[in-house]
């Protein structure tokens, strides 16, 4: 006989059997297209470029070493790759400017569609959620036509005489930074407006009761409630950013590479895949440090107001 | 002091319809220009409806289109159903071994910027694809349902998150089957979620960009593939109404999803 202890054993394990052949699914289609190929990646990283694209088993560790330096060809000695350093430089710089940008838009934009009415609230969020679901290259595509020289605003730059002659936008660093800001600023807003929602506003009615300026509520009440909310922005906006592909390759053209861009060329024209997979995995370790960050930050900010 | 309002914030609201303005502005002058009877996009030649038409007898983006669709329902539908058992097998229980595990990896595509797994993608298939000699849309759909799982998990979990336990305990009590009770009460209830995971998944294979031109073989260009090509060779009016078309599509999802998610019983 079993005893009720054993039954109920029993009954867990047959749960949690059961949780797993429910979730079996989904886990298997994951690693086979999505989590399982990175190890690869990671094994092409170590490989010798094969002649037409993809590899010679043969382990090198030129590829990594490429991922910075460059060899001589005459006396095969290694120097830092100014070409690379450059790109690198350009994506981290770009990243950060453009969640500095969106954060700077996106913040008030979250507290005025927080500090609305409950009925008008839904309507913003929904204004905000369009443009967060429709196509990143549509919308890219129309700041392109907005930017370009015969764009919106030069025509009217120079129909007001500002300027004689188009503004040199499209195909510039610029053009890069307005363009992933445009694209990524719902994905600040939204948590923002998330931790912003939950806000008490008696906390900031006791702030002013006690003589703060609004400039106080602000810094030492309303941007510690919603820092969590911040982060979270900062870090959706910062990861895509950091590996944009769509935007510097429509409005950057061709000289103003970003990362994804220099990686894609090793699997085109550049036949070189261990080194487009050594840049993969730099990305992926950019990545996964700013999340870590953001991890401690989000633990840190919870045990203060926890 | 006597409109003293404790939520104002000097600037603010002006910075806030700058910003909506922005978003919307550059989006009503591409839906413009779609209109433009001229052939050049810098122009405005009066209003016409030639480039919708030029664009409906464009083969090439007629089977994109249909390709992306096929792409989006096959791999949505996957991704929903898979979405669904994960959801029901990581909510309403206590901490157990490997839960957390579950969660990393259901949200893990989530984490890896698009490109990377482009790349991974590339590589692997193209491996299988010598071995196997295979290269239909089959590498295209494993890969959209990959990452789409993640997205139609989101609303399906939360979903069973906020539903009472109280009307399956009592259909157990009623000497209802485990199948039974999912079948007649779990989900029934649980549909509206299941639809906007659906949907949220559709959308998101249909806006991909990055891992469908990576994993793409020649000739498989979805819409979005087909117009960062046709925009990378320059710029006709006829992208414009491509995209409105695609845009009013994206709209009325959007709308559709919002709608069912907000709507509590």
């Amino acid at each position: 006989m079993a005893t009720a202890e054993q039954v109920a054993k029993e009954a867990e394990r047959r749960d949690v059997r059961t949780r797993w052949l429910l979730s079996a699914p989904a886990l298997i289609i994951i690693f086979l297209a999505a989590t399982g190929p990175l190890l690869i990646v990671l094994v092409y990283s170590l490989l010798t470029p094969g002649a037409y694209g993809d590899v010679k088993w043969q382990f090198s560790p030129e590829a990594w070493l490429s991922v910075f330096m460059e060899r001589d060809i005459f006396d095969d000695t290694l120097s830092l790759a100014a070409a690379h350093v450059t790109i690198f430089w350009r994506s981290i710089k770009l990243a950060i400017v453009t969640t500095i940008a969106t954060l700077a838009l996106g913040f008030p934009t979250a507290y005025f569609m927080a500090t609305r009415s409950e009925k008008t609230r839904d309507i913003w969020l929904f204004l905000i959620t369009i443009p967060f679901w429709t196509n990143l290259l549509i919308r890219t595509f129309a700041v392109l036509q907005i930017i370009r020289n015969e764009g919106i605003i030069n025509t009217i730059l120079i129909k007001l005489g500002i300027v004689s002659a188009p503004v040199q936008i499209l195909f510039t660093d610029t053009a890069i930074l307005i363009g992933m800001a445009y694209v990524y600023l719902p994905l600040m807003v939204l948590p923002i407006y998330a931790s912003m929602e939950k806000l008490d506003f008696r906390l900031v009615e006791a702030g002013y009761d006690l003589y703060a300026s609004r400039f106080q509520v602000l810094r030492r009440i309303i941007f510690p409630l919603v820092r969590p909310g911040v982060i979270a922005g900062s870090i959706l906006v910062f990861i895509p950013a950091i590996g944009a592909y769509v935007t510097p390759s429509v409005l950057g053209g061709g000289k103003n590479m970003m990362l994804s861009n220099l990686i894609e060329l090793q699997f085109g024209q550049g036949r070189n895949w261990p080194l487009g997979s050594a840049l993969s995995i730099t990305v992926m370790i950019i990545v996964m440090v700013a999340l870590l960050a953001y991890v401690r930050n989000a633990g840190r900010a919870e045990v203060r107001h926890g | 002091m006597a409109n003293f309002s404790i939520k104002h914030q000097p600037g603010f609201t002006a910075i806030a319809a700058t910003c909506f303005v922005v978003l919307y502005l550059p989006i009503i002058v591409l839906v413009f220009y779609a209109f433009n009877a001229a052939t050049s996009t810098s122009e405005w030649g009066g209003f016409s409806l030639k480039w919708f038409q030029s664009a409906w007898q464009n083969t090439q983006v007629i089977d994109a289109t249909v390709r992306s669709f096929q792409i989006g329902s096959v791999a949505a539908v996957l991704a929903t159903i898979a979405a669904t058992m994960a959801a029901l097998a990581t909510t309403r229980t206590a901490a157990y071994p490997g839960l957390t595990f579950k969660y990393a990896a259901i949200n893990q595509p989530l984490m890896v910027p698009e490109i990377v797994t482009g790349v991974a993608l590339l590589i692997f298939f193209s491996r299988i694809k010598i071995f196997t000699g295979y290269s239909g849309l089959g590498y295209l759909i494993a890969a959209h349902t990959a990452f789409c799982i993640p997205f139609a998990y989101l609303p399906i979990r939360a979903r069973l998150e906020n539903m009472d336990l109280t009307l399956e305990r009592a259909a157990a009590d009623l000497y209802a089957t485990p199948w039974r009770t999912f079948r007649r009460i779990t989900l029934p209830l649980l549909w509206p979620g299941i639809l906007a995971g659906l949907m949220l998944a559709f959308v998101i294979s249909l806006d991909d960009v990055v891992i469908t031109e990576f994993v793409k073989s020649g000739g498989q260009d979805t819409l979005p593939t087909y117009m960062l090509g046709q925009i990378r060779r320059g710029i006709t009016p006829e992208i414009n109404a491509i995209s409105t078309v695609f845009l009013l599509l994206s709209v009325a999802i959007v709308t559709l999803f919002f709608f069912i998610s907000r709507k509590r019983d």
